[in-house]
């Protein structure tokens, strides 16, 4: 396999996050057009600015890319559209990086909106996939809580991992939240909050589950030159890596994508887990969480219950997982969940946290993963940043 | 095991019937082919022309070479690897049942599958799997217990993909004939808690009348399927009591087309087989759909019993033939309303019944027992489609591989 080319020329700045709300009137057009005016305060940008446009979303129907420039008056010369959900974060900063790199674009804002109004989360659950809707969904309509109960209910006993591990997660990401002003879940949790909470599909439990809301993410991906023109703090790419369906004889999924693909992450980044600053990763359940700590190099599985213990998951401990709370704690916006990695992890090595700031931030590690089409997520990828210019 | 199914308490008259929500109904053409199968009672999955590799969900091409797909019969064999009980939904049906039970299978013919699980089955054992409909028509998976266990088809979940008509209430429509009577005996010993039987004729005593007024569980009910005052009233005074109708009117006259036949037959053939389908359907139909999800004697089933040929026509059977043809065209447009509200819609197709009509025609003739058995079979396997004896299955048979040839061969 030909090594990936270097991110030369690259640079991703301006994260914004449009606070998110439980539920909300407005679609998913409001919520892209509320990301774009926080990018156009960040920079000074109006819609004939931008010549690249990548969007992200579940709720925007009928529309996609397409319907959404025309609705938001843009004229790009480059655009995509990302089904992917939990990762289309970190495959929105690929196209975009490339894009940019190649001359197709120069100023590329990715966005990522979605409303949740009350019963939306029934109805895309009910059209979700064929797969899902077909073979899934009426096996008791559990929707991703059920599908996630069975993988995780398959990896406790296979690495005796236990809720108690979990517990320490989730409880670390909750008090990661407790500084950021706009997460929608900001009471304390303890251990034995965690422990007792009730049972939603055995053996996840209501603190395992994101709180489904509406809301948006964006961030620019553009030149050196263009952000220096702008005044931007700037931070490049150091290496990332995408993969769909990896592993498919598997019978249940037991490791995601990651796993085929971490060397050439890590040899292409320079450096390997134990130098990151901070961990972003998707944490649409616990057990994704857990997955990842493995699939990324940072333990083997059967070590987790051992790492878990021996590190501190909070903003200034040993490694710093979800700094904004994560979507368990700060909620899951649709698409934007995929998204909040990704601005997340940018803001901490700039330095503009939205809560309280990594200590010393320097390198950080987005993974995301997305779209559970039957019985598993299909859709994984990992970015490393770094910072380059503060301003 | 599973507790025994106990029989239904009288009903709180003040309680709301819950009001039997079906799952959403999308689904891709694949799984409704795959529904099909299931009505049949086949345990199916789609394999590839090319590389005979099986495959599951549903697919248009192989995910293996992109070669086409064919249904095909499978070990049923499967190995549980993962279960979560599913206590909190967004589903109006699964929320009424909850908490519900589903895991993941191995299944021995290659795939794995997401499906239901009986309360018996753990991560670990061996399954046996069974394909069903659910109660809006769709295709499902379901783990039973490799090896009988207790009061089995008793479990809460299985019921619901079954209209087994233990403890429930059954409506025979023609009880004056063998095949009325055979099925009321069925039922009973099937678990039945009561069959009304229908006379069309309160003025005329039958054959078999005495047998059927000594058991203790049946009732005779005056039910003229021409008449639709008489329909409409026994609905009236019933409706909210009968479980599951199965209607085994039937006018049997030998004729053709341009020869030897009476209009008069005819009409009278349509009259109460098909016009008095519509009938029944109409005077029963409302209620039952109402208590399609009301505990253990919910309403369940309409079941019709018509003549095989109705798939082909018939020599020397014509009017007979044409009658149930319309039956069967009935039934299919009866399911496709029933399935909104949870009502299974069967069709059980017989061979030549052995009775006075059919003297002169070769063996093998259906006995009526043979016709009550497939009742309860389609019933208890929640089955679409069933046929009883052997008559009717090779003309099934051969209808499936070529129905115009079958349709040729019957006519000369
Ligand atoms: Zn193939």
């Amino acid at each position: 396999m030909v090594g990936q080319l270097p991110y030369d020329g690259v640079v991703i700045c301006a994260p914004v996050t449009v606070p998110y709300v439980r539920f909300s009137v407005e679609t998913a057009h409001w919520w892209a057009g509320g990301a774009m005016q926080a990018l156009a305060r960040e920079t000074g940008l109006g819609p004939a600015d931008f010549d690249g446009f990548c969007f992200a979303s579940f709720s925007a129907m009928p529309d996609s890319v397409v319907g959404m420039v025309q609705h938001l008056g843009l004229s790009p010369r480059w655009m995509d559209h990302i089904p992917t959900g939990g990762a289309s974060g970190v495959m929105a900063l690929r196209r975009a990086a490339r894009a940019v790199q190649c001359g197709d674009a120069e100023i590329v804002a990715c966005v990522a909106a979605d409303t949740n109004q009350i019963d939306s989360f029934r109805q895309t659950l009910a059209g979700f996939s064929r797969f899902s809707q077909d073979a899934t969904y009426p096996y008791g309509f559990g929707g991703p809580n059920a599908t996630f109960a069975m993988i995780t209910d398959n990896f406790f006993r296979k690495y005796n991992v236990s809720r108690q591990d979990f517990a320490k997660l989730c409880v670390a990401q909750r008090d990661n939240a407790l500084s950021n002003p706009i997460a929608l879940l900001k009471k304390p949790l303890t251990h034995d909050d965690y422990l007792n909470a009730r049972p939603i599909a055995d053996p996840v439990h209501l603190f395992d589950c994101v709180m489904p809301c509406a809301g948006a993410e964006a961030f620019i991906v553009t030149t050196p030159e263009k952000a220096a023109e702008l005044g931007l703090s700037t931070a490049r790419l150091s290496a990332t890596i995408e993969r769909h369906n990896a592993y498919i004889d598997d019978p249940v999924q037991t490791r995601g994508g990651w796993a085929r693909d971490i060397d050439a992450l890590w040899s292409a980044a320079g450096c390997g887990p134990q130098d990151v600053d901070m961990l972003q990763a998707y944490d649409d359940y616990p057990v994704i969480v857990a997955m990842q700590l493995a699939d990324l190099g940072f333990c083997d599985k059967t070590e987790l219950p051992g790492f878990i213990a021996d590190n501190d998951f909070t903003i200034t401990g040993s490694l710093p997982l979800n700094t904004n709370g994560g979507q368990l704690s700060a909620g899951q916006a649709g698409a934007a969940g995929g998204f909040q990695n990704v601005t997340e992890g940018l803001r901490q090595i700039l330095h503009c946290p939205l809560g309280d700031q990594v200590p010393d931030a320097k390198k950080a590690l987005i993974s995301g993963f997305g779209l559970v089409n039957y019985d598993r997520g299909v859709c994984t990828g990992a970015a490393v940043i770094e910072p380059e210019d503060l301003r | 095991m599973t507790d025994p199914l106990s029989p239904p308490v009288k009903k709180d008259p003040l309680k709301n019937t819950r009001m039997g929500h079906v799952s959403p109904g999308l689904r891709s053409r694949a799984a409704r082919a795959m529904a099909v199968r299931a009505g049949q009672g086949r345990f199916v999955l789609q394999v590839c022309d090319y590389c005979c590799t099986a495959t599951y969900p549903p697919r248009d091409r192989c995910p293996k070479c992109w070669g086409t797909l064919d249904w095909q019969d499978q070990p049923t064999g499967a190995t549980v690897m993962t279960e979560t009980t599913i206590r909190v939904t967004t589903d109006l049906f699964f929320k009424e049942h909850a908490p519900w039970r589903v895991g993941s299978v191995q299944l021995e013919a290659g795939p794995t599958a997401i499906v239901h699980l009986h309360s018996d089955v753990r991560p670990g054992d061996r399954v046996r799997m069974e394909l069903k409909l659910d109660r809006g028509g769709n295709p499902a998976l379901f783990a039973m217990p490799e090896k009988e266990t207790p009061n089995m088809v008793d479990d809460a979940q299985y019921r619901t993909f079954t209209a087994d008509p233990k403890h429930r209430r059954v409506l025979v429509t023609d009880g004056r004939g063998p095949v009325g009577q055979a099925m009321a005996k069925a039922l009973l010993k099937a678990g039945a808690r009561a069959v009304f039987l229908g006379n069309g004729d309160t003025t005329m005593r039958f054959d078999g009348e005495a047998e059927m007024v000594a058991h203790e569980n049946v009732e005779i009910v005056p039910l003229n399927v021409t008449d639709t005052n008489s329909v409409t009233k026994l609905a009236h005074q019933l409706g909210g009591r009968i479980d599951i109708v199965v209607n085994t009117a039937a006018v049997t006259r030998q004729s053709g087309v341009a020869f030897g036949s009476k209009l008069t037959d005819l009409q009278a053939g349509f009259e109460s087989e098909v016009t008095g389908l519509m009938r029944l359907a109409q005077g029963f139909g409302p209620a039952m759909s109402a208590r399609s999800d009301d505990g253990t004697n919910s309403a369940a089933a309409f079941v019709d019993v018509a003549s095989v040929y109705g798939l082909t026509g018939r020599a020397g059977f014509a009017g007979q033939a044409a009658t149930a043809a319309a039956r069967l065209a009935l039934i299919s447009g009866l399911r496709g309303e029933m399935a909104q509200t949870g009502i299974r819609v069967i069709s059980v197709l017989t061979g030549p019944v052995d009775d006075v009509w059919h003297q002169h025609v070769p063996p093998p003739k259906t006995a009526p027992a043979q016709i009550a058995k497939s009742v309860i079979d389609a019933l208890t396997r929640g089955l679409e489609i069933n046929c009883a004896g052997d008559a009717a299955k090779d003309l099934f048979a051969r209808w499936q591989a070529d129905p115009f040839l079958t349709i040729r061969e019957e006519n000369q």
